[in-house]
């Protein structure tokens, strides 16, 4: 325990800070306001990244730790930390902001300061729903990060925009308020049984809650992550959003927004219910493999690229809710790597759709063609990440892949053979994509002029390949964090289960 | 019970006396000085009539006491929704300060019936005693009546003024009507001696007593805007000025809500099988009808009237429970109620002109580039109303709503918290206009006064303050509602 510094809350407040001071800074002046921005988040990075490097790799139990009253009489505390899953997740977090606030550096014009100031604030909410432990400041985080969403695709969004951010806004609530209630059940059913009334999830982690009871729980919680990861029959809000959304908002949602539905998975529905979770695997496994082949088929069929790379995601998490309910250790490592992994090859996908968009205004893939004559460096970065997105060895995506289906086969051989064909159809759509895009003639005269990337993007994808390859090749360095963390999480369900069933079976190995 | 000596009791109703007063001088005031302008000194009067008023009543906290003969009670419970009521009318009256000149209104009469409507609001929440409660309304009852017409020239709000007026009166009759069974069937007018004497095992509930409580719903449903009561309050929210709208949709309500908690917490509690389930009804059509309707307007007047009833819905989940310590949430969610729509009220104002009242979605397009400080404050008071968090519309849904899944209504707070994303739609259309259409036409200069700044700041500061640090005001609601146990 770490109270000298209280880093989380540092970090998790300082864009929030940043924001309010932004607010004062002069309209006129949009240059101050984005190096100004750009600096901030910058240090806010840095400041991340002790988390990283201090983070000790031998327990599994949460780090960095913060404990305040806040409202005592109702068991409300201001609990924060951070454990293998969700560390990675708030570097993830600060590092996609940095590139956000570099994208957005051109292509937005109109009401700058308020764009930046969502950003932030966006920032602050992400990051407290991460590292919050009380199921209530959890709650808060998780709802606010709707309302700067709404904003960024709604102000500054595409032609659709506000039937996007409508429906962007609508679909998590109503997920989310359900899931306020069986907060709310949890919290009195644990009050009951032990005499303590606490939101505290460490306390609630120890519930003993009847098979029942867990289910309703369970699905009350699993609906509302279902909805932000997203998975199969609640995916319908994210094609719109995504496509309708600037780029920095698609990266960000994309890379951290959707991640927050797995990671809700990981760090409340399946440990508050370990029972229902291994109940409604099957159940959500099956969901998982439908994403992820209707996803990729949906992908086939897109003509726009934003919307193939939306409908990619869907396929994308589909994998990654299929290695977490396989319940064991590749699987669960698997999908908590490649959650890191989408957010950064699913993001570049986006920076790059978003590159070529502000140059020709059009993401449409009928009006590409041969763009690797005009953009020869573009064509190298578009090509490595997409090899990233469908798994190639050596980047990133095939060792979260290649966990994941490990751990899919142990579970279920028939399971692995599904997700496999998602593969082979991952690199249909990806690389018909760029094929299309990039190859053959130029057909389009208005192509024929288009610039080549610049310095600043070429930064911004320097950094994410960068970490495409590193994470590729020398994953060890991720997987000593997650590790510990992983082994404990599976322990402690086991443990769980047997104390409540004593003579029931494990199924799983 | 301690029963105070005529001569000593006057010092616990120094706020009511110095509301009288307050009224009194500002009519006579009207009445001597007809020809000059007195707007500003019956504004200010007022104001230090309302602040003055509001120390006392936060000097008595604590107390416990019966004076005049059992007519009039001074305890916690009484005493918070007095401070309500107060901090209800200083708001009001600053809104009114500048707003009552542009429309050109009767400035004596309006201050004055203010005054009066508010001293009606402090005496009904602060009596156990039927009669009292009784006159408390009325007196409240008639100067909203009058208020609401004082738009002159203006049709609809002779419209609204009489239609409140017709229906009031029915309402009040019914009430009447309902206390008279009730005092038929037991003999007493005292809440806490009813519930003493049909606990004590002599009384057998009859029909007439049943219609009595039902007749007390049907009385305080009407006031508290409640469904199927609601009729009035849409056309009536509309056409009355809009500061008395502001009044209406929170004042009126909190009064009428806490005299409706007391009564049926304390004398009809034993019957709480039997009313609890007719609640039920009325909180999910209150709601549920509320929040769909509300989504058809394109009056911002009208779609904050309809959001009105939606919010007494919500209230009427934590009264329809029957927790007696949980029944906190509906005084703090009150509480949150009145800074998040009278702010919302005070923009409506600010963007209206005498000519043009700018109430339509539409005047509202484009308001973030135009005006981006005055569109954040009302995002701020719109996203509250909407529950989401960190602001305190958040935190009052969900006391109420952890009230209800204490007590096993699981379906009631389903039915809540969906009907809660029902009311996202219509209040995210207005921040839609605001931040994602560009400006159709215009709407014209606005007329600011720092007074509109002065309510639009402290309701936004209140709204982060309690939706961040909830505890001390929860924990008064608490004490308040200790006089239930």
């Amino acid at each position: 325990m770490d109270m000298v510094f209280p880093l989380l809350s540092t970090i998790i407040f300082l864009p929030l800070g940043v924001a309010l001071v932004l607010i004062l800074l002069p309209r006129k002046n949009p240059l101050l306001i984005k190096v100004f921005t750009l600096i901030w988040t910058m240090l806010e990075f840095g400041l991340s990244l002790p988390l990283f490097f201090n983070f000790n790799e031998k327990t599994a139990g949460m780090q960095f730790m913060e404990n305040l009253d806040w409202f005592p009489e109702f068991g409300i505390g201001y609990i924060l930390g951070v454990d293998g899953i969700s560390m990675l997740l708030v570097l993830l977090t600060t590092f996609l902001t940095v590139l956000c606030v570099l994208c957005s550096w051109n292509s937005i014009t109109d009401k700058v300061k308020e764009y930046y100031a969502s950003f932030l604030l966006l920032e602050t909410a992400m990051l407290g729903a991460l590292c919050a432990l009380d199921l209530v400041l959890f709650y808060i985080f998780w709802e606010l990060m709707l309302v700067p969403m709404y904003l960024l695709i709604g102000v500054w969004g595409g032609p659709r925009r506000i039937y996007a951010a409508i429906k962007f806004f609508l679909f998590t609530m109503v997920g989310s308020v359900l899931m306020l209630l069986a907060i709310m059940a949890l919290y009195f059913h644990y009050g009951r049984d032990t005499g303590l009334y606490t939101f505290n999830l460490l306390d609630l982690y120890k519930a003993n809650i009847p098979v029942m009871k867990q289910y309703w729980l369970f699905a009350a919680f699993a609906l509302s992550f279902a909805i932000k990861v997203p998975m199969f029959p609640f995916h319908t809000w994210l094609p719109d959003a995504h496509t309708e959304a600037p780029t920095a908002g698609s990266v960000i949602l994309a890379g951290v927004l959707l991640k927050m539905g797995t990671y809700g998975f990981l760090r409340f529905a399946i440990p508050l219910f370990p029972q229902a979770a291994l109940a409604a695997a099957p159940l959500i496994s099956i969901l998982a493999l439908i994403g992820i082949i209707y996803g990729a088929i949906m992908c086939i069929m897109q003509t726009d690229m934003k919307r193939l790379i939306a409908y990619s995601s869907v396929s994308h998490l589909g994998y990654v809710m299929l290695g977490i309910f396989a319940f064991n250790m590749q699987g669960l490592e698997g999908g908590i790597y490649q959650m890191l992994n989408h957010g950064i090859s699913t993001g570049g996908l986006f920076l790059i759709v978003g590159m070529i968009y502000e140059r020709r205004h059009t993401r449409m893939i009928a009006d590409f063609g041969g763009l690797s004559k005009v953009m020869p460096r573009l064509a190298v970065f578009f090509m490595i990440i997409t090899l990233s997105s469908i798994a190639l060895p050596g980047t990133n995506g095939f060792v979260g892949e290649f966990l994941i289906l490990l751990g899919a086969f142990r579970s279920n051989v028939s399971y692995g053979v599904l997700a496999t064909s998602g593969v082979i159809l991952g690199a249909v759509y990806m690389l018909w994509m760029f094929q299309r895009v990039m190859f053959g003639q130029i057909t389009k005269e208005e192509n024929r002029n288009l610039k080549d990337i610049t310095k600043r993007e070429t930064v911004i994808l320097c950094a994410i390949v960068f970490f495409i390859f590193f994470m590729g090749l020398y994953s060890q360095a991720f997987f000593r964090k997650i590790d510990a963390t992983a082994a404990g999480y599976l322990q402690n369900m086991q443990t769980k289960i047997a104390s409540t069933h004593p003579a029931g079976p494990v199924p799983w190995r | 019970m301690v029963v105070m000596k005529p001569e000593l009791a006057f010092g616990w109703i120094i706020p009511e006396i110095v509301i009288t007063l307050s009224a009194v001088f500002i009519l006579l005031l009207s009445a001597f000085r007809r020809k000059g302008d007195i707007g500003r000194l019956a504004g200010g009067v007022s104001l230090i009539g309302a602040g003055v008023a509001l120390f006392f009543t936060c000097r008595l906290w604590n107390s416990a006491i019966d004076i005049f003969n059992g007519l009039y009670t001074i305890d916690n419970f009484g005493l918070f929704f007095k401070a309500l009521a107060l901090v209800i009318s200083l708001l009001v009256t600053l809104l009114s300060l500048r707003y009552v000149e542009r429309e050109e209104m009767i400035k004596g009469e309006y201050y004055a019936l203010l005054l009066f409507g508010i001293l009606g609001m402090m005496i009904m929440v602060s009596s156990n005693h039927f009669v009292t409660i009784f006159i408390g309304l009325e007196v409240m009852s008639i100067a909203i009546y009058v208020l609401c017409g004082l738009l002159i020239g203006n049709p609809r709000s002779a419209e609204a003024s009489l239609k409140y007026f017709l229906l009031g009166a029915f309402a009040t009759a019914f009430l009447l009507y309902g206390i008279a069974l009730i005092y038929g069937t037991t003999g007493i007018l005292d809440v806490r001696e009813i519930a003493r004497y049909v606990t004590s095992g002599n009384f057998l509930i009859t029909p007439a007593f049943m219609a009595g409580m039902a007749l007390l719903i049907v009385g305080f449903g009407f006031k508290t805007a409640s469904v199927p009561f609601h009729m009035w309050t849409p056309d009536v929210y509309e056409g009355a000025p809009t500061s008395i709208t502001a009044y209406m949709a929170t004042g009126v309500k909190a009064a009428a809500f806490g005299a409706f908690l007391r009564v049926f917490y304390t004398a009809l509690y034993p019957f709480l099988t039997e009313w609890t389930g007719l609640l039920w009804i009325i909180a999910v059509l209150t709601m549920t009808l509320g929040n769909i309707t509300a989504l058809m307007q394109n009056d911002i007047k009208r779609m904050l009237a309809y959001s009105s009833i939606a919010h007494a819905g919500y209230i009427l989940i934590a009264f329809t429970v029957g927790d007696k310590v949980f029944s906190a949430s509906i005084l703090y969610y009150l509480l949150v109620y009145t800074f998040m729509n009278i702010g919302a009220f005070a923009v409506v104002i600010l963007l209206g002109r005498k000519e043009a009242p700018n109430t339509g979605i539409e005047s509202y397009a484009g308001l973030a580039t135009r005006h981006p400080m005055i569109a954040l404050a009302m995002s701020v008071f719109l996203l509250s109303l909407a529950g989401v968090p960190p602001l305190a519309g958040f935190m009052g849904k969900f006391y109420v709503l952890s009230d209800a899944i204490k007590a096993g209504y699981y379906w009631l707070a389903i039915i809540g918290v969906l009907n809660s994303v029902v009311a996202v739609y219509y209040y995210l259309r207005v921040i839609m206009y605001m931040y994602f259409k560009e400006p159709e036409g215009e709407i014209g200069r606005m007329d600011p006064s720092p007074a509109y700044a002065v309510v639009i700041g402290i309701s936004i500061w209140a709204l982060i303050h309690m939706g961040i640090f909830p505890r001390s005001f929860l924990l008064i609601a608490r004490e308040s509602v200790n006089i239930f146990m």
